[in-house]
């Protein structure tokens, strides 16, 4: 029978496995991917334990969960489309202009 | 034994898929991984029976996020592979796995004490949509107004930000619309 563990451990591995990429990416773009698949892995957890426990609180917690990646992609992606016009690429490296 | 095949299932192609998001070289590859990823995502709210969320997942997720994605992507130049530096591979992995343990000790922890008990309970014999209504339009009414005024700011923002301009090409030179340009002044 699966358990709560079990979702809490699929969304821990989600997590790191975003976490990873968050870590080792350099470029912007596949940096904004990793980060929903964090929140998409926040997401499950909150769902199972919803579920375990009968109470709504984790679901209305991933509704604004939601929101709020919904906002920070269209903000997000303004940003990145100005850093691209200015500087001509989105890897971090090269965009690192404070070098001194 | 149904829900235990969709578990694995889910699990194991999820996992799978996201893997390819953070790996992959190519834009395209890591987000079609990443939008069919979601997909599956709303699979698990189905199986734990937040039908809601499963359904806001599916539209406002992979419809309007990973639509706004693809439409980003044709600014940039996505058919080049993306090259990039990797200093330390293996610091990368132990931070991520040393990270992942953090994390699982701090999700286990409050879970097994009896201390839990629910503040807004589920009824039985109602849907989920419209026990999620009830709670969302009383209990959760403000944060449900401050979120959809910060949607509201973060479209004006995105508008403005990725609107300046936009006449001009981004990946093409400026000499193919000087071409055009003359074209037309010929005719």
């Amino acid at each position: 029978m699966i358990g709560l563990s079990h979702y809490l451990i699929v969304s821990a591995l989600i997590f790191s496995i975003g976490l990873m990429g968050v870590l080792r990416r350099r470029n912007l773009l596949m940096l904004f991917f990793a980060t929903e698949v964090m929140l998409n892995a926040v997401n499950i957890a909150f769902a199972a334990i919803s579920h375990y426990y009968n109470d709504l609180t984790g679901q209305m917690f991933a509704f604004f969960i939601i929101a709020i990646a919904a906002s920070e992609v269209a903000v997000g992606l303004g940003i990145l489309i100005v850093l691209y016009k200015k500087h001509g690429t989105l890897d971090l490296d090269d965009l690192a202009s404070m070098k001194g | 034994m149904y829900e235990m095949v969709a578990f694995y299932l889910f699990s194991v192609l999820t996992i799978g898929l996201f893997l390819i998001t953070v790996m992959s070289k190519n834009v395209l590859y890591a987000m079609t991984s990443l939008a069919a990823g979601m997909v599956l995502i709303s699979g698990f709210f189905f199986i734990l029976g937040a039908d809601f969320l499963g359904v806001v997942q599916l539209i406002a997720y992979v419809g309007a996020i990973m639509a706004l994605y693809s439409f980003a992507m044709m600014f940039f130049d996505a058919t080049r592979d993306i090259k990039e530096k990797n200093t330390n591979p293996a610091l990368v992995f132990l931070l991520g796995g040393l990270s992942a343990v953090v994390l699982v000790l701090m999700f286990a922890a409050p879970i097994h004490s009896d201390a839990i008990q629910a503040l807004y309970p589920m009824h039985e014999g109602v849907g989920n949509a419209q026990d999620v209504g009830i709670v969302l339009f009383t209990k959760y009414l403000v944060p449900f107004e401050v979120a959809a005024l910060m949607l509201l700011v973060a479209m004006i923002a995105g508008i403005i930000l990725a609107g300046k301009k936009m006449d001009q090409s981004l990946t093409e030179d400026m000499s193919a619309d000087d071409e055009i340009l003359t074209q037309k002044d010929e005719k």
